[in-house]
């Protein structure tokens, strides 16, 4: 067997604050690429969601950031990083229901608390990092079952 | 049932999308909330809601729902009408409220997930 842990695969996805334009954009290119190589449709949807929470986390609260997506033959993993402005207590963040969104945003439907917990739902492995000031990095990883596994 | 079946005996007016109405309706789902429908919407449903703006269709793409109904008289927004003739998803709008909506699809037979 040769080494598996090398990435097939890596790509960024840059995501502008407040741009409710592009938002998806970035999410929906993740759920392209994952089906051109092949990844089982659940599978992909599963990383889709996620990678769509979190560009919308990035749109809605972030300076800006980006959504990096590593794919190699064991998992998918999703990294959202952004440059600030970081969440003072990141448990009550996982909280569903609970939302810093203005009331602008919540109209459009977003800031309904469910975002980090959807991540946390389609993952395999969650882990959010935050500091305040300096920005906050969400990973989410989504295993690829092996044949017989 | 496919989207034109449902739009044609419900009523409903094709908005944008019109190449997609031959897709199967295989199950509904109704919330205004974005993250919720991302959370539970299964795949092949069609989504009643009164949220009119682009994201809508966002969701509705990368979740392989079959349509989209805007209730309540809503009128969607252009650059959501532009998105979704762009990428093939269908957007009904009825002046029937969500609640009517829903009813009307559930006694076609679209049902749920329990």
């Amino acid at each position: 067997m040769t080494c598996t842990d090398e990435p097939v695969l890596e790509m960024e996805f840059a995501v502008a604050r407040h741009d409710f334009a592009a938002a998806g954009e970035a999410a929906s290119r993740v759920k392209q690429v994952l089906r051109q190589l092949g990844i089982a449709s659940h599978l992909a949807r599963r990383a889709a969601v996620a990678a769509y929470e979190a560009e919308m986390n990035l749109v809605i609260h972030s300076h800006g950031g980006k959504i990096v997506l590593r794919v190699d033959s064991e998992r998918i993993t999703l990294a959202a990083r952004d440059s600030g402005p970081g969440i003072p207590d990141t448990e009550l963040a996982m909280r569903e229901g609970y939302s810093t969104a203005s009331d602008e945003v919540r109209e459009m439907g977003f800031g309904a608390g469910m975002g980090l917990p959807n991540i946390r739902r389609c993952s395999d492995c969650f882990e959010i990092d935050s500091t305040v000031g300096r920005g906050t990095t969400v990973t989410a990883v989504v295993n690829i079952a092996r044949p017989g596994s | 049932m496919t989207v034109s079946e449902i739009a044609s005996v419900l009523g409903m007016t094709c908005v944008a999308g019109r190449e997609a109405m031959d897709r199967e309706v295989t199950s509904g789902y109704a919330s205004d909330l974005l993250s919720d429908v991302m959370g539970h919407a299964p795949e092949g449903a069609i989504w009643v809601t009164s949220q009119i703006h682009q994201n809508v269709v966002a969701v509705a793409l990368l979740l392989n729902l079959s349509a989209v109904v805007i209730a309540g008289g809503l009128e969607l927004m252009e650059d959501a009408i532009v998105k979704a003739d762009a990428r093939s998803m269908a957007m009904l709008a009825t002046p029937m409220s969500a609640f009517e909506a829903v009813g009307r699809l559930y006694q076609l037979g679209v049902r749920g997930e329990v």
